[in-house]
């Protein structure tokens, strides 16, 4: 593949199941493309620094920071954003937890929550708190997050 | 926002990646190699780096490779770090990348874009000094594979348009008695302060004594740095004072700190004589811990 500097390309991303159309260029980061292209504004853009875990979205089943993650690397892979989960038990949890304040964090914490639950159904703590470890909330409300999530992990057992 | 536009490749073979460089270079594009691409991405976006073609190494099959073979570990520069964590065939290797970044920002982190970064740190090559792994390395003239002392002095020596392919252990370093620190400022994430991975790998000399000469074996403890100074580093120097065998723990210690290469980082992390206060006490814990193990 290669792609020529200054033009815009056609391609389709694989987002939430459905392909759709984007126009980019090489340097365009995942991020803006989700946000202004596709109107998926559930990814927030935060420290674009891969710090604060914002735009934190799935690839293939793997929690990644969009902002750290140019748009044609996603070609050929399934992207799955906050507005690509429809009632799962992690949505439910934060809710009946109130684990969030502002929640401007919340959308990329469900998505590394919901990924953690599907990979580790049987997480340790020791694993919880690494994985959380990438998000940042500035409510500071991460003991009602930790809460979610083992509520979660712990009605699969 | 990356501020500035360039040209991307996927080449699908290393001679194509060679070929793609040498090209682009003499087009005058400065390219630039590309594998997990999150210090890029970091750098390109407030100015830093600046390239007017990125070569995306993704899809070269050798550098995906993750195999432990007979005598063997053969790791692919473009594998993820959690990759490598989750396979965990080289559990000093698992125990220090795991203190990089964040545990999402390593699913993009690659072990050979850590190696070759800018950042100071680069923990990742730390146990790799210490077990005396084999380096591959593609270019025009071919893949060479280079013992990892000949190539690394403070950070990678590539010549204009090499490329990591793989890092090679062998087997018999893989499970030494091992410990890893990363000592930051406060708390669990961030920056460290000073990083420390050593090993305890058993070896032999001769001993000559008045009559005659005699076979002795000890365990030599083999240990690297990061975040102490600005580059990562493995001193002959510091391993043989904390080998003596007839000095004290802390004479030992007292032998390497007046060893330490400058310049000693002096940043917002820590200041230059905090961090020699923080290594002292680390090279004591370090000693102590693999003594008794």
């Amino acid at each position: 593949m290669s792609l020529s500097e200054g033009m815009k390309h056609q391609f389709y991303l694989n987002v939430n199941q459905e392909e759709r159309s984007v126009v980019i260029s090489p340097s365009d980061i995942l991020l803006s493309v989700l946000r202004e292209q596709l109107g998926l504004t559930g990814s927030k853009p935060g420290c674009y620094n891969g710090d604060c875990g914002a735009c934190t979205i799935d690839i293939n089943g793997t929690p990644i920071k969009s902002c750290l993650m140019l748009a044609i690397e996603a070609i050929d892979k399934n992207i799955t954003t906050i507005e690509g989960l429809k009632d799962t038990p992690i949505q439910k949890s934060f809710v009946e937890h109130f684990a969030f304040q502002c929640g401007y964090c919340t959308p990329g914490f469900i998505m590394n929550c919901n990924a953690l639950i599907q990979k580790h159904p049987n997480a340790s703590d020791e694993v919880i708190e690494e994985w959380l470890e990438s998000n940042i909330c500035r409510c500071t409300g991460y003991k009602e997050i930790e809460e979610a999530v083992k509520s979660v992990l712990h009605s699969n057992k | 926002m990356i501020p500035f536009n360039f040209e991307y490749y996927k080449p699908s073979s290393i001679h194509e990646a060679v070929q793609l460089f040498q090209r682009l270079d003499t087009e005058e594009k400065q390219p630039i190699y590309y594998s997990g691409g999150t210090e890029i991405i970091s750098l390109a976006r407030i100015n830093i780096l600046y390239t007017k073609a990125i070569i995306d190494i993704k899809s070269i099959p050798e550098c995906n490779v993750l195999h432990l073979e007979k005598d063997q570990l053969v790791l692919g520069a473009c594998l993820p770090l959690t990759e490598i964590e989750e396979s965990n065939f080289y559990p000093l290797l698992t125990k220090t990348i795991q203190e990089i970044a964040d545990r999402t920002a390593r699913n993009k982190i690659t072990i050979g874009g850590n190696i070759c970064g800018q950042i100071f740190y680069r923990e990742a090559i730390l146990p790799f000094l210490i077990s005396n792994s084999q380096v591959v390395i593609a270019g025009i003239h071919g893949i060479k594979t280079m013992p990892i002392q000949q190539v690394f002095h403070q950070h990678l020596h590539l010549k204009k348009g090499e490329f990591l392919v793989q890092m090679i252990t062998e087997k018999a370093d893989l499970h030494l008695p091992f410990i890893s620190i990363k000592k930051r400022q406060q708390w669990d994430t961030g920056y460290p302060l000073i990083t420390v991975t050593a090993a305890k790998k058993p070896s032999s000399s001769f001993i000559e004594n008045s009559s005659n000469q005699s076979l002795t074996n000890y365990e030599r403890i083999q240990i690297a740095f990061s975040g102490l100074n600005p580059f990562p580093y493995r001193s002959e120097e510091i391993e043989r004072d904390l080998n003596q065998q007839h000095l004290s723990l802390e004479q030992k210690v007292d032998l390497a700190t007046s060893h330490l290469p400058e310049p000693i980082l002096d940043d917002f992390e820590g200041s230059a004589q905090y961090r020699k206060f923080v290594m002292k006490n680390t090279l004591q814990h370090v000693l102590s811990t693999l003594e008794v193990q």
